[in-house]
Order: C-alpha cells, then sequence, then structure tokens
C-alpha cells in the first residue's frame, strides 16, 4: 500500500469537514475521490498532502507517518499534487517553471553560482516534460500568457516533473474546455506510465471523467465515505446517485456531461492565481 | 548585443570619469559605487526574492561602522580584511534576524526590518562610549591590495586608486550576482516571489531560501557600507537611520526591480539628481517625492523600464488590478 489515511478528522470550529475517512491507494491504482460540494474532498487532498493537519487520525505513506510534516517534504518523499485552482509563476517561462521542480528533484537548489543555462541534465528532463505534456512549442512563453487550458497542463506537469510515487490531482480537468477534458486526461496517464508514477489520486466533478479512468471511485458525502468501489459498483448505488452524482449523469456515460449540477466550482479560477 | 555595448560604453565611462578633473563629481561617483554594491542585494529580495526589506540601512551601517572600528581602534587598514569582515559580520547578525523576518512576507516583513534597523540605529546612538554616539567615529585612510596610502592627500587618494579600488569591488559584486540570480538557486528565488505555495508543494523550502537571499544581500549591504566608510571619512548614526533604508527602496524603483541592472541606474540617477537638486532648493526630499509618486504611477518598470521597453513587469500590473 502506497499511501494509507486511518481515521482521518478535521474540524473548521464547529464545522466538521471530514468525519473519520480511511482510505488506502495501492500501487498501479487510478483512485477518484467524488462528492458534492462541501462534502471534503479538497479538506482530504489538503490532508493527504499535509498543507492541513487533521484534527485526528494519521496518514501512513509507505508504512510512514507523514502527518502533517509539510508539502516540502512530501515533495522529496516522493508525493506530489497540482491545485484546483491553476497554481504556476506566472512570470516564469513554460520550460522555467519545470526546471524548478527538476532542481528541487535533483536537490541543486542550493547551487549558487552555478550556471542554469549550462546545466543540460536539467534542461533535457525539463524539456522531456514539456513535450509529455504537449507543452514543448511554448517552452519559451510566460506561463501567464498561456490558454487557460495550458496552464492548468503546466500546473500538473510540474508535479509530474518530481518525478513522485503517488500524485494527487485536484480537479485536474477544471476551467478545461469539455471538448478538451479527455485530450488532457490520456496526456496525463501515458505521461504517469512513462514516468513511473505509481498511483493517482484524483478529485473530480466530471463524471465522464471519473467513470472513464477510474480503477476505484470513493465517494464522500458530508465529511464520511458514502461508498467505495469499483466504476460499476458505484454507478449502481442508489445513495450515491442520488446524493453526489444526479440522476441527469446517470444514464449514457459517453455524452457531454450534462450542464453544471448547480457547483460551478469547475470553472472558477481565482484572479491571484493564474 | 545593444546591451553589451551599452554595458561596455558605461563601463569605459566609469574608468574615464578621473581623467576629467572634476574631483567632486568622480568623489560623487564613489557614493555611487557603494549604493550600487548594497542595491543589488537589496535588488536581490525585492526584484528576485519579492521580500522589500525597510532595514537595508542596518547594514550599510554595519559595514560602514566595521571599516571605522577596523581602522580606528583595531590598526586593521587593509581593505580587504575590511570587506570580509564586513560581509562576515553582516552575516552574523542577519542570520537570526532573517530568521526571524523571513518567516512574515509583505508589510510584515517590511516593518520587521524596519524595527530591526531601527534597533541598530539606537544602540550607535546610545553606546556613546563603544560608537561615539552622534558625533561617529572616524574611518581611516586604508590599504589597498597591501599598498600603504597613507601619506596620499585625501582628495587624491579616493579619486586616483580608492576610485578604481571601489570601481573593481562593484565591478566583481556585480558579476557574482549576475551569476547567483542566473543559478538554479536564483530560479528558486523567482519562483518564491511567484508563487510560495506552488513553490512548497515542489519541494522548494521556501524560508530557508528566503532566508539565504537575506544573508547574501545583508552582506552585499554591508561590503556597500564599508565601501563608503572612507568616502565619507567619518561615520554616524544617520546612514543607519530608516531614511536610509528608503532611500534604497527609492534607488531601486527609481531604476526598475525588474531589471537586473535597474538598481544600479537607479543609484546612479538618485545621487546625482539629488546633488543637483540640492544644490538648487534646500527641501530636496519635497522634489524627490513627487518624483517617487510620478514613478510609481506612471512608471512603474523605472527608468530601466523605460529604456528596455519593457515598462512595468506585468506582474506590476496584475497586482494592482487585482487590487481594485
Amino acid at each position: 500500500m502506497i499511501l494509507q489515511a486511518r481515521d482521518l478528522r478535521k474540524y473548521y470550529g464547529e464545522f466538521c469537514a471530514l468525519d473519520g475517512v480511511s482510505l488506502g491507494v495501492n500501487a498501479g491504482e487510478f483512485v477518484s475521490v467524488i462528492g458534492p460540494n462541501g462534502a471534503g474532498k479538497s479538506t482530504l487532498i489538503n490532508v493527504l498532502t499535509g498543507i492541513l493537519a487533521p484534527s485526528a487520525g494519521r496518514v501512513l505513506f509507505r508504512e510512514r507517518d507523514i502527518t502533517g510534516i509539510g508539502p516540502v517534504r512530501l515533495a522529496r518523499l516522493g508525493m506530489a499534487r497540482s491545485f484546483q485552482l491553476v497554481s504556476v509563476f506566472p512570470e516564469l517561462t513554460v520550460l522555467e517553471v519545470l526546471k524548478v521542480a527538476v532542481i528541487s528533484r535533483l536537490g541543486r537548489g542550493m547551487r549558487l553560482f552555478a550556471s542554469l543555462a549550462r546545466d543540460r541534465r536539467v534542461t533535457r528532463e525539463a524539456l522531456e516534460v514539456a513535450e509529455l505534456f504537449l507543452l514543448a512549442e511554448h517552452r519559451n512563453t510566460p506561463a501567464r500568457q498561456l490558454p487557460q487550458g495550458d496552464k492548468k497542463l503546466l500546473d500538473v506537469a510540474s508535479a509530474f516533473a518530481l518525478h513522485p510515487q503517488i500524485i494527487l490531482l485536484d480537479e485536474p480537468t477544471s476551467g478545461v474546455s469539455t471538448r478538451d477534458k479527455n485530450t488532457v486526461m490520456q496526456i496525463l496517464v501515458s505521461a504517469s506510465r512513462r514516468i513511473g508514477i505509481q498511483a493517482i489520486i484524483q478529485v473530480e466533478h466530471d463524471m465522464d471523467i471519473v467513470f472513464g479512468y477510474s480503477d476505484r471511485i470513493i465517494a464522500l458525502h458530508q465529511g464520511r465515505i458514502l461508498a467505495e468501489g469499483a466504476p460499476e459498483a458505484i454507478r449502481a448505488n442508489e445513495d450515491v446517485v442520488d446524493m453526489v452524482i444526479g440522476r441527469k449523469d446517470r444514464a449514457p456515460i459517453k455524452r457531454n456531461p450534462s450542464p453544471r449540477r448547480g457547483e460551478g466550482e469547475g470553472e472558477r479560477v481565482a484572479p491571484g492565481t493564474c | 548585443m545593444r546591451a553589451r555595448v551599452a554595458l561596455a560604453a558605461f563601463a569605459l565611462a566609469v574608468l574615464a570619469v578621473p581623467l576629467l578633473g572634476r574631483e567632486y563629481y568622480t568623489i560623487l561617483m564613489l557614493s555611487f559605487f557603494a549604493y550600487g554594491v548594497a542595491l543589488l542585494g537589496v535588488n536581490l529580495l525585492l526584484g528576485y526574492t519579492g521580500l522589500l526589506s525597510f532595514g537595508h540601512a542596518l547594514f550599510i551601517g554595519l559595514g560602514a561602522y566595521a571599516a571605522a572600528f577596523l581602522t580606528g581602534k583595531f590598526g586593521v587598514l587593509h581593505m580587504e580584511a575590511i570587506l570580509l569582515a564586513a560581509a562576515g559580520g553582516a552575516v552574523l547578525v542577519a542570520a537570526p534576524v532573517g530568521a526571524l523576518c523571513v518567516r512574515y512576507v509583505k508589510i510584515y516583513f517590511g516593518m520587521l526590518t524596519l524595527a530591526f534597523g531601527m534597533l541598530f540605529y539606537s544602540f550607535l546612538l546610545k553606546f556613546y562610549h563603544l560608537t561615539g554616539g552622534d558625533e561617529g567615529m572616524r574611518v581611516l585612510q586604508p590599504f589597498l591590495l597591501g599598498f600603504d596610502l597613507s601619506q596620499t592627500p585625501k582628495v587624491k587618494f579616493l579619486t586616483g586608486p580608492y576610485y578604481y579600488y571601489s570601481a573593481a569591488v562593484l565591478f566583481v559584486a556585480t558579476f557574482a550576482m549576475w551569476r547567483i540570480v542566473a543559478s538554479p538557486f536564483g530560479l528558486c528565488l523567482r519562483s518564491i516571489r511567484e508563487n510560495p505555495v506552488k513553490a512548497e508543494s515542489l519541494g522548494i523550502g521556501v524560508a530557508r531560501y528566503r532566508w539565504w537571499a537575506f544573508l547574501i544581500s545583508a552582506a552585499y549591504a554591508a561590503v556597500g557600507g564599508a565601501l563608503l566608510g572612507p568616502t565619507v571619512g567619518q561615520v554616524d548614526p544617520g546612514l543607519t537611520y530608516w531614511t536610509q533604508s528608503g532611500n534604497l527602496v527609492f534607488m531601486t524603483l527609481l531604476g526598475g526591480f525588474a531589471n537586473f541592472f535597474g538598481p544600479l541606474l537607479g543609484a546612479f540617477v538618485f545621487i546625482y539628481l539629488q546633488d543637483a537638486v540640492m544644490s538648487v532648493v534646500p527641501y530636496w526630499r519635497l522634489i524627490f517625492g513627487a518624483i517617487l509618486a510620478a514613478l510609481v504611477i506612471f512608471v512603474p518598470g523605472g527608468l530601466m523600464g523605460l529604456v528596455t521597453g519593457r515598462g512595468a513587469r506585468p506582474g506590476i500590473k496584475a497586482g494592482r488590478e487585482r487590487a481594485q
């Protein structure tokens, strides 16, 4: 088991965002976390990636307790994440953004007087990732000038450039046009194979994406796990359909997703993050 | 290419200044060299790491007093030793101060650095027996590269050997800083400036990098301060007053912090402009205030932004849009 969460609880004052969540992710798995707004999905991701310390419970990464150790050490251990709201370095070029991740992975950040331009290994490895994510032609474009979908890809790509063992993606296709969502997912899956990422956990609202790519689905509701299982089992679960997926989306999987299910969350991009 | 030609032309012009025989303007250049070194450090924090220090006069003062102590009280007259001691002393002071300050950002960082700066100012003022209080301390004419120049008249010393010595120090400091900002470390600093949360998620220890940037920046300011010592001949606590830190920020904005050479240009223009305005009107701060206001509103990219035609760094504009 790569990642394990044991009885996670998180309170914001009186409000209970996570109410005893336990889960495990094995090597080779693609796990999706779904749930309505306020179900605790983002809190779960933030606790798993060490940005938030849980009120109770533990997170284990390869049998090692990583509860609240913080994102920097997690990244070194081999867990990476991308953000729901696009998070890049606006003034840096695409290649520079990826280089930051490569420098971090190779532990070369404290090389004060070395020439970055002459560091062939950093450049080569950053370019490799750019190519995997079809961003190579934009390599000298400042991140802020990229179209929204490419920014999202760059955010994910920089996490991939860490060559993590496991990656947590917070709505990897939010803000991406419906037409491009599958392209993004295919890039993601093939890149993770190439890089050797062992497991992916994603939070996602788009049910086509969720059912199309997941090995296992975890449905959250009011801070608890409502159901967990293979896509077919989840689709057959009446509770999940009622409370998470909604009736409209239940029928044929291969069609355009319905208009937003009253969330609007997926399309939102904070002005400060891009 | 054009930039290289401009740089080479500037370097030649610098070398030629003493030959013009205008001693007064030649000595003004010494201030430019000293502040230029300090501003390279200030801009590593502001332009590259995104931290605005309002207390860097502390380190300038530290360097200048190091020169005074070493030459006056300990009989250490070798300028190289003074520069090294200034940098080392600054690192020693900056290590704890920085460890505390870099845990804060934006206005809190600025206020904390300001507080430490004023603390040092009060210390210099109150510990009369050690520092000479408001009268300050003399800085003796140092040896340069081992040469005893104590018999050389002061003006001749400043416009001759010391001029070229200072220019060389600025050149070396500029080259070293150029290497730093073009290194993997420099890129990590810029990533922190852009988005510290994202940088952390990529495994960049933000506080640690900021701390290192703070140390380097302090060492630069102190070397600048030490260079300033022999030029003024007498150091006093005024050097570390908060308005001096404000001047450093002004110079950086004037030249433009988005460009590596911006702060150097800012220091140059500031020093000569201040001299020109002061000789005409006594209330030069009023005029400088107006210039600063106009600058922020109309040319947020600074003079270098005008020269390179890039104007404001879009990040600033974005910041403004966000604020609205």
